[in-house]
């Protein structure tokens, strides 16, 4: 995930009314739809999350304590499906299907290389993840339903994410 | 519901929402990206973006409606805003969080990002030992 300033624009001004409409609509079943995929899974309940990381607790008696493994499987869902359905989309370069069905190009992270950015970021999400039992499509999907938490929960996120920003730039 | 199925229902839904937005509008589907850009980018890029995020946050409470609400006993106050800045200010530097990396990320097979959901993975399953799990 590249910031967008460095990404080639689609261009807006070519494209018509109905078209911007489309992928406006396009973009909000793909939110209601990811949005249903994680209150379906269980991702939107902290507690549940938490009693996924808590891998200790495989060593641990019966409940409370246990490991819950449901959540392994929304990983294994996801990317399989993701596993195939990217395969197929993009095609490969050259081919003359090569566009998105309501856009002018894919657009892709590029870089490749692991590096320092990468492996610091991982370790500082891992932490506060383990601590609330939220990642950031969760914590948005209960923005309405998730309690007084959340709220705490979101704008924290928002100002580390322009935090992070400012120390990038 | 069999919590294990429904798990693998959700996972697949969620892996067919990635594919919708990645065959649709040429776009990868990681929400810190999305919710990052869309307060920074300006016209369609953020347009498109903002539609996503009404339709998770809609859709989030529409779907509890008939599937399991999430609990809501509040937590302590300073652990909730700490894990909230520490989860957004890592999945941008990180370039992504478990939407972005670990789903998107993995399906295109990028080393990147299986070494990033590696590293987030066993840093919360340390931090939820030390920590006990702060329920």
């Amino acid at each position: 995930m590249r910031p967008d300033n460095f990404a080639i624009p689609i261009q807006p001004r070519r494209a018509s009314t109905a078209q911007l409409a489309g992928g406006l609509l396009l973009a909000l079943a793909a939110g209601l739809l990811f949005a249903l995929g994680l209150v379906l899974s269980g991702m939107t309940q902290p507690a549940k999350v938490i009693g996924f990381l808590n891998l200790a607790g495989m060593a641990q008696g019966a409940f409370p304590g246990a490991w819950d493994p449901s959540l392994a499987f929304v990983m294994g869902g996801a990317v399989m499906v993701t596993l195939l359905a990217f395969r197929l989309t993009p095609p490969d370069a050259g081919h003359p299907l090569r566009k998105p069905w309501l856009g002018s190009h894919f657009v892709l992270p590029e870089q490749e290389r692991v590096d320092a950015p990468l492996l610091q970021g991982a370790v500082i999400f891992g932490i506060g993840w383990g601590l609330a039992g939220y990642c950031p499509g969760p914590a948005l999907a209960t923005l309405l339903v998730g309690g007084r938490d959340i709220w705490l929960f979101v704008p924290a996120m928002l100002a580390g994410m322009w935090l992070a920003r400012r120390t990038m730039a | 519901m069999h919590p294990y199925l429904s798990a693998a229902l959700g996972g697949m839904l969620i892996g067919l929402a990635s594919w919708l937005l990645l065959a649709g509008l040429g776009r990868v589907a990681g929400i810190s990206g999305i919710t990052c850009s869309a307060l920074r980018e300006h016209g369609w890029h953020a347009y498109w973006r903002w539609a996503f995020l009404l339709g998770l946050i809609v859709g989030g409470a529409l779907f509890t409606q008939w599937l399991p609400a999430p609990e809501l006993a509040p937590r302590a106050q300073l652990l909730i805003v700490a894990a909230g800045l520490l989860v957004g200010f890592g999945s941008v530097r990180g370039s992504g969080c478990t939407s972005g990396h670990g789903v998107c990320g993995l399906g295109r097979r990028s080393l990147r990002s299986l070494v990033a959901v590696l590293t987030f993975m066993a840093s919360a399953f340390v931090t939820v030992f030390l920590t006990g799990g702060l329920q």
